[in-house]
């Protein structure tokens, strides 16, 4: 394989990974956009999804079936979450919340481990998904394809969306201002409710690609694609969207790099590397890439 | 005033008394099993209150405090650790390393020291953050810690146990250390350092205004935090014996922070009463979950339920009580004796700082 063709190999990896980053981070911006909440639970629907998903699987439902029954029941869940745990504190200082979130955490994760046992199980790839495409000497699995198809057609869709609907308007106008948004009669309830169903419904779709990825779910494997996430919408600007895209593909294109740069002995230590980067991205853009420089009004 | 000092000298060292009492008869006559407890107690003592002076005083809600709490637990270990041991648990240690044995204290304040200089260094970039970026960027560095852990093998066993460290903690050095740590931060809190950081917390921009340079104060906070945790790592690592990376982790952040907010941030007797009340009730919880007999009913043991109820009582705290169980009060020990006067009530609750803007 020459340079030219390990490069496009590996772009080409890092576009896949990122845009499964990119589906996270937009779930979280948009909460955290309207809402101030950085919701951490936003992890465990990524478990929930792949679950509900295998579950169907195993009592014999098709693969495309079990797929639209995962990304429905992390939906649900996500919902749930909203009304049960996050309107009663809405409005809380930004800490409270995020504490919030991080107790549903552990009663999902515990919930599951109780349901399903601690130990993980293998995910089956559909006969689709396991080939991979090959030309001109390189290879592209077909889960990549995929991932990077999804996040390309539900980025166009939730541009329009945004721009163009009634709800879009809504959503844009809450995350400026919740207070003038609630004065100009838009209803922040069916706002905020939308917000979670849709990062819910991407949380569910991110949990299917990436259990067929990874090959095994378990109970706690939501924590570190949840912290990716984070991760991307932090570099990109909490609460902005085209930032959590943005961040996805950076965070995915830094990933890639870090593997492909640091001596072998330093690549266990890739995640540290990634997270001082983004410290020391944060020293210099305090909000992120895309996020505001506006100082606080006093 | 002077009656109301003496009276609050008095209410301090009447409480010690208990304390040393109370200790007295846990180490004289309790099972293994209550020692054990309070143990853990004091541990989780020094934790929750070294992290409310930052959280709780400056307002930078740090979620590292964990990787701090590793930091010291490892130093410490790796220093007591019997030469013997060393030279089969961890045969690539550097030489200087691998013979010597240190005593105890000393190595858990090498533990604390390191620790505070790696939080003075990583504090100079963490600290300027705000709201919940730092909130993020702490958990990044507790994630760094994670990863170094688990894959400097020659220094931590990397993965794997850590195991045949000394029991050298004992109820007396865990009170000792725990009653320092609230002396030392409750000292901080009412001197002109603490007043900066209960400044910068509650109006950043007039502290500043004022002249309060917000790094200094912040800084300050994070370092002497870093520090007892470290300390409560060295006194954990020694009363396990045996632990690996992950139990500097995720839940712990999350149990300590139970703690905190349960209690009450800007309150350190709130600390003191979160802790307590968080580690009997999951005790509680723990030894239920094996399972009740109740005669005429038996509940099946259902294990992990202690952790889904002990989640589902911290949100139900976070709505109904906000500001923990004191409210951000302190509480006033004084008041428990004759002849108090007003005016020194009033001084002690001025300096809670309960009234803050959301």
């Amino acid at each position: 394989m020459n340079t030219i063709q390990t490069l496009i190999q590996q772009t080409i990896n890092a576009v896949s990974i990122g845009s499964l980053y990119a589906l996270m981070a937009i779930g979280l911006a948009m909460v955290f956009g309207i809402l101030r909440l950085i919701n951490f639970a936003h992890g465990d629907l990524i478990m929930v999804g792949s679950y509900a998903a295998l579950l169907s699987l195993v009592l014999g439902a098709p693969f495309w079936a079990a797929g639209l029954i995962g990304i429905a029941a992390s939906t649900i869940v996500g919902l749930a979450m909203e009304r049960v745990a996050y309107r009663p504190i809405r409005g809380a200082p930004e800490v409270a919340m995020l504490l919030t979130s991080f107790a549903v955490t552990i009663f999902l994760e515990n919930i599951a481990i109780l349901i399903f046992s601690p130990t993980p199980r293998a995910f089956p790839t559909p006969p689709i998904l396991s080939g991979a495409l090959e030309f001109g000497g390189l290879r592209i699995s077909a889960v990549d394809v995929l991932a990077i198809l999804v996040a390309a057609v539900v980025l166009v869709l939730l541009t329009f969306f945004i721009r163009r609907s009634e709800a879009g308007v809504g959503m844009r106008a809450a995350s400026q201002d919740l207070l003038a948004a609630r004065l100009m009669g838009i209803n922040i309830n069916r706002v905020i409710v939308m917000a979670f169903a849709i990062g819910s419904a991407l949380a569910g779709v991110v949990g299917i690609l990436w259990s067929i990825r990874v090959g095994k779910i378990d109970p706690l494997m939501g924590f570190y694609p949840v912290l990716k996430a984070f991760v991307a919408s932090v570099i990109g600007g909490l609460g902005s969207l085209p930032g959590a895209v943005l961040g996805g593909y950076v965070l995915g294109f830094l990933e890639i790099l870090l593997q492909g740069l640091l001596p072998s002995s330093l690549t266990p230590y890739r995640d540290a590397f990634v997270f001082i980067i983004l410290i020391v991205l944060l020293l210099f853009r305090p909000n992120g890439i895309l996020g505001s420089t506006e100082k606080e009004k006093i | 005033m002077a009656t109301a000092r003496r009276s609050n000298l008095l209410a301090v060292l009447l409480s010690l008394l208990i304390l040393v009492a109370a200790l007295l008869v846990v180490d004289l006559a309790a099972s293994a099993y209550i020692q054990r407890v309070v143990m853990g107690l004091g541990i989780s003592i020094i934790l929750v209150v070294s992290l409310n002076l930052l959280n709780g005083f400056t307002g930078v809600f740090s979620l590292g405090q964990v990787g701090f709490m590793a930091i010291g637990a490892y130093t410490a270990a790796i220093l007591t650790l019997p030469i013997s041991l060393k030279s089969v648990n961890l045969p690539e240690l550097p030489a200087w390393l691998g013979e010597v044995q240190a005593p105890f204290l000393l190595a858990t304040l090498a533990g604390a020291i390191l620790a505070t200089v790696i939080a003075f260094l990583v504090g100079l970039s963490l600290m300027r953050l705000t709201g919940p970026y730092v909130a993020v960027a702490t958990l990044g560095f507790l994630v760094i810690v994670q990863v170094i852990l688990i894959n400097w093998d020659r220094m931590t066993r990397g993965a794997r146990t850590f195991s045949g460290v000394p029991p050298y903690t004992t109820l007396w050095w865990v009170w000792g250390w725990a009653v320092l740590t609230t002396y030392v931060v409750w000292r901080l809190v009412r001197s002109a350092y603490g007043r900066r950081m209960m400044a910068v917390r509650d109006n950043e921009v007039a502290a500043q205004a004022l002249g309060v340079s917000v790094m200094r104060a912040r800084l300050l906070a994070f370092c002497v935090s870093a520090f007892f945790a470290a300390i409560a790592g060295s006194l954990w690592a020694h009363f396990f014996t045996s632990f690996s990376p992950k139990a500097f982790y995720f839940a712990e952040t999350f149990s300590i922070i139970t703690m905190l907010v349960i209690g009450g941030m800007g309150s350190i007797s709130g600390s003191i009463v979160g802790v307590v009340f968080v580690t009997l009730l999951s005790e509680i919880l723990r030894n239920a979950e094996r399972g009740i007999n109740l005669g005429f009913l038996t509940i099946p043991p259902v294990y992990g339920a202690s952790q889904i109820i002990m989640s589902v009582i911290f949100v139900l705290a976070i709505i109904f009580r906000p500001k923990g169980l004191l409210g951000g009060r302190e509480l006033d020990l004084g008041r428990l004796l004759p002849g108090r006067n007003r005016r020194a009530e009033a001084e002690s609750r001025a300096v809670g700082g309960d009234e803050r803007p959301s």
